[in-house]
């Protein structure tokens, strides 16, 4: 089906492929999609749907077109100037079509006559030209974006590396933008709420790449040593840290328990590298998996530890060098004579979990650089050659779990201090899937990689919610929050498809002689485990 | 001559019923070549996994013994430790480079109980303590007094898998020697080179031989290079050895021409025959000699499938 090379087919054979396609949407839709029987007073009744039928069979149809023309059957000669007017027209008219369809759906085509519906169709042209907009905008996009075959792939990447200097300044603006963004003029406390969820996703990434992305061990089960890491901070700070210590030590509860925490977070996962260091692939990613599931079905049952499914409440704040951040007169805002606002604790959350984040960053940078991170690396290559060098690969993929586990720690405390109440609900399955989406999506072992992607997901996640305005079109019970897992799930399919490797492929050398050159992400390995 | 380097002593690696290597001993001196030739199958690979550490061999010692007069005995070491202390360096017969890794990193790896010791065991390094700067640089020195020498230093900065076939045989050779080995064991490094490229192995090996001192065990089918560069060949064929001795003895030994350099249909004959008169004394498994007379590759193609996987 898909013609990646060769002979270009003719439009009348694309025509008649999709007509095709339309056809089986249509026989599968029709009995499916087109008649459903209702209850109804006078017995079951049957009611008709064309509208939706219309509708798959058009999206199918002109979904195909688009596929047929832009992306199976496209060649390198096709870039003249004659060549794309004509393209972009045909991509409007399909936008153009495509819009008229989903219109069927969404303009109340329910139990409603072809003609009904194609008159409130038409009635819908703000919608149908955003959808031509975003025709034009897949369309140009796709020129560039996906690449065809291995040598577009090339191309693509030669370009990234001419684009290598503006990847540093946008490392730079991000840095700026990020220390910068409390004292925006358009920033407020959900913009801040989110900026430190976001942080905090950032962090446990570039803690979960330490794991993945440069050992690559597949581990499945990382939200185990975030739960480690903001227990362990709750517990001392509720419980222990009252009996050891003498109460002026209190308010730097945060502070002591920081490191503890990641400490045990580190602790465990030795305990957890130990059992499966002989285990690869499919058996390391099962066992991480359950680890993850086992330290979350502990803490909910262990109740007179953990608190078990209640939780722990109550966890202190952290203070600015034992000055709380409240409204008392001990507080800091009084201290320092400005009159005191809630955002301004918000403020110092933001800034801790950012110094939390760059810390992690600089260290793995570092380590990076360090005997320690060439062996994780070389460990994702080859891990026979390691120990033919010498390398002893257990000490390496051990220490690889506990600074992986340990920035989960670190991240962990900071997300109990930030809550001030946690329960095992925070540490379910789906939290590790969403870290390592962010890791793979980002690239494997690419730092920025894991900004981008962090941004893009727990952002884009977000900005699900504040998508009042499709209510205007899709009508007032349309929820738009409800959509975002579709779309998430079909953004990463499309995303495994044409960026396999994630957004950032290219491998920075941790030395080099006379010319740092990245390398290709096709040639570095993805580590079996 | 040089020193007794390595002593094999009946070594014998079985994996169920199939013997790969069967009592085998012989020494190799440092700064020698021994050369280790057979058919295919006849239980290189095996025996230089049971020299490195990945396989634990059934019964058997092996004994290195460095010039201060240290004696190791290899089949009670962890793989890594091999490397690591008794200096035991190898190359692979399908290269195993860091692909992904630049040719330069693929070097410092090499070195990484020396940096990593450099480094405080990263305590430092994460410090930035200036010591591990130093050890770095000195690594860094070391790897491009290899690249030269392979002629690779041009390509120090290219990702590993982006080099020809031939460089990367030489890349692994270099990384091997990064290690500081006492003793270097080649896995087939002619394999696929062309003439011009085998002639510059020979070079680089007989280098490698003069100038450092070191032994080298050397697997290799390229008998143009084993005669030229070898001081003493071991002869192996199906797990016993055959023959042992200088490159002359060896090119007129009637059982070596026989069993290898004179190979024809009856090349897979004796598999069957070795497997019945084992039969009858009870070694192996009668179902053995059956699959083996119904294929006779069968039996021998475990240990090499296994190859560098323990």
């Amino acid at each position: 089906m898909a013609e990646t090379n060769g002979a270009r087919k003719s439009l009348g054979a694309i025509l008649v492929d999709c007509a095709i396609a339309a056809l089986i949407t249509f026989v599968i839709a029709a009995p499916i999609m087109g008649l459903r029987t209702v209850n109804s007073p006078g017995g079951m009744t049957l009611q008709q749907h064309w509208g939706k039928v219309l509708t798959a069979v058009a999206v199918v149809f002109f979904g195909r077109l688009v596929l047929q023309l832009f992306v199976w059957n496209r060649s390198a000669e096709s870039r003249g100037l004659g060549q794309l007017v004509l393209r972009l027209a045909v991509a409007a008219l399909i936008g153009f079509a495509v819009g008229t369809a989903v219109c069927f759906l969404t303009l109340g085509a329910d139990n409603m006559s072809l003609a009904a519906a194609m008159e409130n169709a038409l009635l819908a042209m703000p919608w149908n030209v955003a959808t031509l907009l975003f025709a034009l905008a897949v369309f140009s996009l796709s020129y560039g974006f996906f690449p065809r075959n291995a040598a577009a792939a090339r191309e693509g990447a030669d370009a990234a590396n001419m684009l290598e200097p503006l990847g540093d300044l946008f490392k730079l603006a991000l840095l700026v933008v990020a220390l910068a963004l409390p004292f925006l003029p358009w920033s407020d406390r959900y913009i801040l709420d989110l900026a430190i969820l976001i942080l905090t996703y950032i962090m446990l990434g570039w803690g979960l790449n330490v794991v993945v992305g440069l050992a690559g061990l597949l581990d499945l089960g990382y939200v185990a040593f975030y739960a480690v890491g903001a227990y362990s901070y709750a517990l001392l700070a509720t419980i222990y840290f009252p009996l050891w210590f003498p109460d002026w030590l209190m308010p730097y509860a945060f502070w002591i328990a920081l490191p503890l925490a990641g400490l045990l977070a580190a602790l465990w996962g030795i305990m957890l590298g130990f059992p499966v260091l002989r285990l690869r692939g499919d058996y390391l990613a099962i066992v991480t998996l359950a680890f993850g599931e086992i330290i979350r079905v502990v803490l909910t049952n262990w109740a007179d530890f953990t608190g078990g499914p209640n939780g722990i409440s109550g966890i202190p704040r952290p203070t600015f060098f034992g000055i709380p951040l409240d409204s008392s007169d001990e507080g800091l805002a009084a201290r320092i004579g400005i009159p005191f606002a809630s955002i301004q604790r918000i403020i110092f959350l933001y800034y801790i979990i950012l110094g939390l984040a760059l810390i992690t960053n600089m260290v793995t940078i570092r380590l990076r650089s360090l005997p320690i991170g060439r062996a994780w690396e070389a460990l994702r290559e080859d891990e026979i050659a390691c120990r033919s060098l010498g390398i002893n690969t257990t000490n390496t993929k051990l220490t690889a779990f506990a600074i992986g586990a340990m920035f989960g720690g670190f991240a962990g405390s900071f997300f109990a201090t930030r809550q001030g109440f946690i329960s095992p609900e925070s540490f379910v399955f789906m939290e590790s899937a969403l870290i390592l989406a962010i890791v793979v999506l980002g690239g494997l072992g690419s730092q920025i990689g894991v900004v981008i992607s962090a941004i893009v997901m727990i952002g884009g996640f977000e900005a699900f919610r504040n998508l009042d305005f499709l209510r205007a079109v899709f009508g007032n019970e349309f929820d738009p929050a409800q959509y975002r897992m579709i779309v998430f799930g079909l953004a990463m399919v499309s995303i495994m498809i044409w960026r396999p490797r994630g957004l950032v492929t290219r491998r920075e050398p941790s030395i080099y002689l006379k010319e740092r050159k990245a390398v290709s992400g096709e040639l570095v390995a993805e580590g079996r485990g | 001559m040089g020193q007794q380097l390595l002593t094999v002593e009946h070594l014998t690696m079985r994996f169920g019923g199939l013997t790969a290597v069967s009592d085998l001993s012989f020494t190799a001196q440092s700064g020698e070549i021994t050369a280790i030739i057979g058919p295919n199958g006849a239980g290189k690979t095996t025996l230089f996994n049971c020299i490195t550490g990945f396989y634990k061999p059934t019964e058997g010692q092996i004994t290195l013994q460095h010039e201060d007069g240290t004696t190791y005995l290899l089949e009670r070491m962890d793989d890594f430790r091999i490397s690591q202390r008794a200096h035991v360096a190898r190359t692979f017969q399908n290269i195993r480079l860091f692909a992904g890794m630049t040719v330069l990193e693929n070097l410092i790896v090499a070195q990484h109980n020396t940096l990593m010791r450099a480094s405080g065991f990263t305590i430092g390094g994460i410090l930035g303590l200036p010591a591990y700067r130093k050890a770095e640089r000195h690594a860094t020195e070391k790897a491009v007094r290899w690249l030269d020498r392979v002629g690779l230093v041009d390509r120090a900065d290219d990702p590993a898998a982006d080099l020809p076939y031939g460089a990367q045989r030489r890349l692994e050779i270099a990384r091997a020697m990064c290690t500081d080995p006492k003793l270097l064991c080649l896995d087939e490094p002619a394999a696929g080179l062309n003439p011009r490229e085998s002639d510059e192995l020979n070079r680089l090996l007989q280098s490698i031989r003069n100038d450092i001192g070191i032994g080298i065990l050397l697997i290799e089918h390229d008998m143009s290079v084993v005669m030229e560069i070898s001081d003493h060949i071991v002869v192996l064929d199906y797990g016993e050895k055959i023959a042992d001795g200088p490159p002359l003895e060896i090119r007129n030994d009637p059982t070596v021409i026989r069993a290898y350099l004179g190979v024809d249909e009856e090349e897979e004959e004796p598999v069957v025959e070795k497997l019945v008169t084992e039969a009858v004394t009870g070694k192996v498994a009668p179902a053995a000699v059956v699959a083996a007379a119904a294929d006779p590759v069968v039996p021998e193609a475990g240990p090499d499938s296994h190859e560098g996987r323990p």
